[in-house]
């Protein structure tokens, strides 16, 4: 966990030492300890929903219903899972989501990165005027495009198939564009000159210099890019019909549709779907951590 | 002479040659992203535009109504009440969201043990999937079994029935959403504080400044750029909202959660009203030009760069 150690502590809000006064020290002592007592409490309230998932998921349907709640129930009920899985082709949703966010997240980096180099280290006419329009469309919400593009997708016959989720990141993006942007503008442009001197072209100092530099900040768009597509909602939802076909996000909510009260089984069907993702953050947090730094601060 | 003439001329096309070269390539490279945003960006908000003047529903041609579509927006109770949901929702969200996560990322900027555990564990909403989330919570707030009532009870509190509760649903909503999304604006205040010089901490220090005095003279004024990003971006995200209200409300009860994304949704794929979904989606769109553009003006009275 201790890779969010990126972001380093700032001394200057410690309290200040005192080693005057053994009043000081116990008033130190005081301040630390409710520092301490805040920051657990909000660490629990952010849990707390997390574990009450996992809970419900491990109980009876008496359990789950039962008032006042039953925290920790016993003897857990592990077979939910198996229900789970029999009942609602869990499997076959999570495979259909990572083939659409492993589509989708190669084809943002390809597109991302050459876009980005072009921006960086490219000079042709209407550069900066096109980077502001890219920047601009961050302000188009969603629900704007969202329409003539279904009725693009219906017209090439995509409507019940998987393209429309992944498509669409092979051709650019502003968010993926401007990180690997900033990135590229803080390599040396001297590596350029010398490579150049040597006879190499863009493409040549793009793949063999710019790219091997990148690897962080690829990583670090690579699981935004990865994230959002397992966690998207909205699209899944518009473009598909099959179950066989359904994402995990979409799954669940149709899931949810018929057993309304099965909250064991609903809860264990959650927790499948939410796994991956955590054990994903928990291994690479460092590059979420930096990816927000970067896009959230050097504009 | 003319040779002279003649060889300079000769290296100047050389040059432009080059330069033609590199622009070539360059769009080469841009290919994929000139497509995107003719394809899907531009090209859709114009056609967007064109089809909020239609009636379509999609399977017959769609006939031109001029600006039918905006006057039933206009003249109809339910778009206004849509409307208003979307802006109370967004005037709670955004302040409350800012306020923890600024209050958070003072407290997580401390010299404290544990403190990169402490990071990782408030930004885990942000990485679970809206859905996911929302679930959890329509289970949290069941009004009979869920164990929000259950502790208001503990403190003698008759609990509300939330989901079910025309005056309490937008603020469940409102709550689940604050705690789902501020581990982002969190982490960007973090690093916002970082950039903050060491030396304009101590100095103040050294001239006797209190806590309250260093942050409100010093931290805030230093910060103001990165509260600036924030409040942009999360107010474009909170008129957008839509999956948890899908998940947890639809809408309801008796269109109490009812917001202009769900708006559309529903009018575009549920109700074939295509022409009309995209002139409400165009009244968002001026919505967030206009709030955006509104807050781009009214930084410079509050943001302080240092140069």
């Amino acid at each position: 966990m201790d890779t969010l150690r990126t972001l380093k502590t700032n001394p200057a809000f410690v309290p200040t030492t005192p080693k005057r006064a053994v009043g000081a020290t116990a008033l130190y002592i005081i301040q630390r300890l409710g520092l301490h007592a805040i920051v657990w409490l909000g660490a629990i309230t952010m849990v707390l929903p997390f574990l009450w998932m996992f809970s419900t998921s491990l109980k009876t349907q008496g359990a789950a219903m039962a008032y006042p709640p039953v925290w920790i129930p016993n003897p857990p009920l592990w077979s939910n899972y198996i229900d789970v899985v029999n009942r609602f082709p869990f499997g076959l949703f999570a495979l259909n989501s990572l083939k659409i966010a492993t589509l989708g997240t190669i084809g943002q980096l390809a597109s991302t990165s050459l876009g980005a180099y072009a921006f960086a280290r490219m000079n042709f006419p209407g550069r900066n005027v096109l980077f502001v329009i890219l920047l601009a469309t961050l302000m188009i919400p969603g629900n704007v495009t969202m329409i003539p593009t279904f009725v693009l997708f219906n017209k090439f016959g995509w409507l019940n198939t998987h393209y429309p989720l992944f498509v669409p990141s092979w051709f650019g993006g502003a968010f993926g564009t401007f990180l690997v942007r900033q990135f590229f503008r803080t390599i040396p442009q001297d590596y350029n000159d010398a490579a150049s001197i040597d006879g190499a072209g863009h493409l040549r100092i793009f793949a063999s210099i710019y790219l091997p530099l990148a690897k962080p900040v690829l990583a670090t768009l690579a699981l935004f890019t990865f994230m959002n597509h397992w966690n998207e909602f909205l699209l899944p939802v518009i473009y598909l019909t099959d179950q066989d076909k359904m994402t995990l996000t979409v799954g669940l909510s149709y899931f949810q549709l018929q057993y309304t009260t099965l909250y064991h089984y609903l809860m264990a069907g959650t927790v499948l779907s939410t796994i991956p993702i955590f054990v994903m953050f928990i291994a690479l947090q460092k590059y979420f951590v930096r990816g927000i730094v970067m896009s959230g601060l050097k504009g | 002479m003319t040779y002279q003439t003649q060889r300079k001329s000769g290296w100047l096309t050389v040059t432009r040659r080059r330069k033609v070269q590199e622009a070539g390539l360059a769009y080469l490279f841009l290919l994929p992203t000139l497509i995107g945003l003719l394809l899907f960006t531009m090209g859709p908000v114009i056609a967007g535009f064109l089809i909020s003047f239609t009636n379509w529903n999609i399977f017959l041609p769609p006939q031109w109504v001029g600006l039918e579509n905006y006057q039933t927006l206009v003249s109809q109770e339910l778009p206004h009440k849509v409307f208003w949901n979307t802006l109370y929702y967004t005037a709670l969200n955004v302040p409350l969201n800012m306020i923890i996560a600024l209050g958070t990322a003072l407290l997580l900027n401390m010299r404290l043990r544990g403190v990169a555990f402490y990071r990782a564990v408030y930004f885990l909403p942000v990485v679970s999937s809206t859905v996911a989330a929302s679930l959890i919570w329509t289970w949290l707030y069941s009004p009979n079994f869920g164990p929000i009532n259950y502790f208001l009870g503990l403190v003698g509190i008759q609990g509300p029935p939330w989901l079910g509760s025309t005056t309490w649903a937008m603020p469940a909503i409102i709550i689940m959403s604050v705690w789902k999304g501020f581990g982002t604006n969190m982490l960007i205040f973090l690093a916002g504080l970082q950039g903050i010089p060491q030396e304009l901490q101590e100095a103040s220090m050294i001239d006797g400044a209190n806590r309250w005095q260093r942050f409100w003279r010093v931290t805030w004024p230093l910060l103001s750029p990165t509260t600036f990003f924030v409040l942009v971006i999360s107010s474009i995200a909170s008129f957008q909202v839509f999956e948890q209200v899908f998940v947890m409300t639809n809408g309801g009860p008796a269109y109490a959660t009812t917001v202009l994304g769900l708006f559309i949704y529903l009018n575009a794929f549920r109700y074939n009203n295509m022409g009309y979904a995209a002139a409400v989606a165009y009244v968002l769109f001026a919505l967030i030009l206009a709030i955006t553009l509104a807050q781009l003006k009214l930084q410079g009275r509050w943001t302080h760069y240092e140069l």
